[in-house]
């Protein structure tokens, strides 16, 4: 797992909660650094999810999320052992993965 | 044909992903609507028309935050069907913070951190089928969280 996400997901009877941090700074291009500079916006726009390999959850953000953006979806039809994915893109073209497996609650 | 766009923008994500250069990537983001600082302004750019009023968008968010960088907001969809669910902070600098869309299993249920401005309704619209729906809730905020 890449260490700029932490992520877990847990099965609980048939719903699986998956949990996810990613570390990103989320600038809004608004705000002014100490020197009274404007910080460029650098901001995660998309976010994939994926249960073995298979799309789940598809994301869009703006700026409005925010910074080390947190979140929580949840599946049905994943079983203990199955490979959740999540891949994320920013503005200046960085991306990055998590990979984690579903455990038993 | 408008909310077919609506879809095929979020649909088209995920496909477009796997076949695009890094630096298309912006072609699949919304930028109109991301950018659009009026609420009807975004929701126009999202192909979004006619939403229904429902209680059975539940969001849960604080009554009043007391720092409006870190929002936390968790919404559920009772409406059946729901594909996509899309929040709005209505007096943002830009009043749309994100599109989620569900597929595969994927519960209509989310829990994520928003920036907020100032004092605003954060706003709802979930779409399933070919119709949309919407819900609000008034959040106080005490520190502008978007500096």
């Amino acid at each position: 797992m890449d260490s700029n996400m932490k992520m877990r997901a847990k099965l609980t009877g048939d719903v699986t909660e998956v949990k996810l941090i990613i570390s990103h700074p989320m600038e809004t291009g608004r705000k002014k650094d100490d020197a009274g500079q404007l910080i460029p916006a650098h901001f995660i726009q998309l976010v994939t999810a994926n249960l073995n390999d298979k799309p789940v959850l598809e994301v869009q953000w703006g700026t409005g999320i925010s910074k080390n953006p947190y979140l929580t979806f949840h599946l049905k039809g994943a079983k203990v052992g199955d490979k959740i994915t999540v891949t994320w893109h920013d503005n200046l073209g960085k991306t990055a993965s998590g990979e984690v497996a579903v455990v038993q609650a | 044909m408008q909310r077919r766009e609506f879809l095929n923008i979020l649909a088209g994500t995920a496909v477009a992903m796997l076949m695009l250069p890094l630096n298309a990537l912006a072609a699949i983001w919304n930028k109109a609507a991301f950018e659009a600082s009026k609420l009807e302004e975004a929701t126009k750019n999202l192909a979004i028309n006619g939403e229904i009023p429902s209680k059975d968008i539940e969001i849960i968010a604080p009554d009043r935050a007391e720092n409006g960088a870190i929002v936390q907001i968790e919404i559920t969809s009772r409406i059946p069907n729901t594909e996509a669910m899309s929040v709005f902070v209505e007096h943002n600098p830009t009043a749309l913070i994100g599109n989620f869309m569900f597929s595969n299993g994927a519960l209509p249920y989310l829990v994520t951190r928003i920036k907020m401005a100032e004092t605003s309704d954060v706003k709802i619209i979930v779409k399933a089928g070919d119709k949309y729906y919407t819900n609000s809730k008034a959040v106080e905020v005490l520190e502008n969280g978007c500096g």
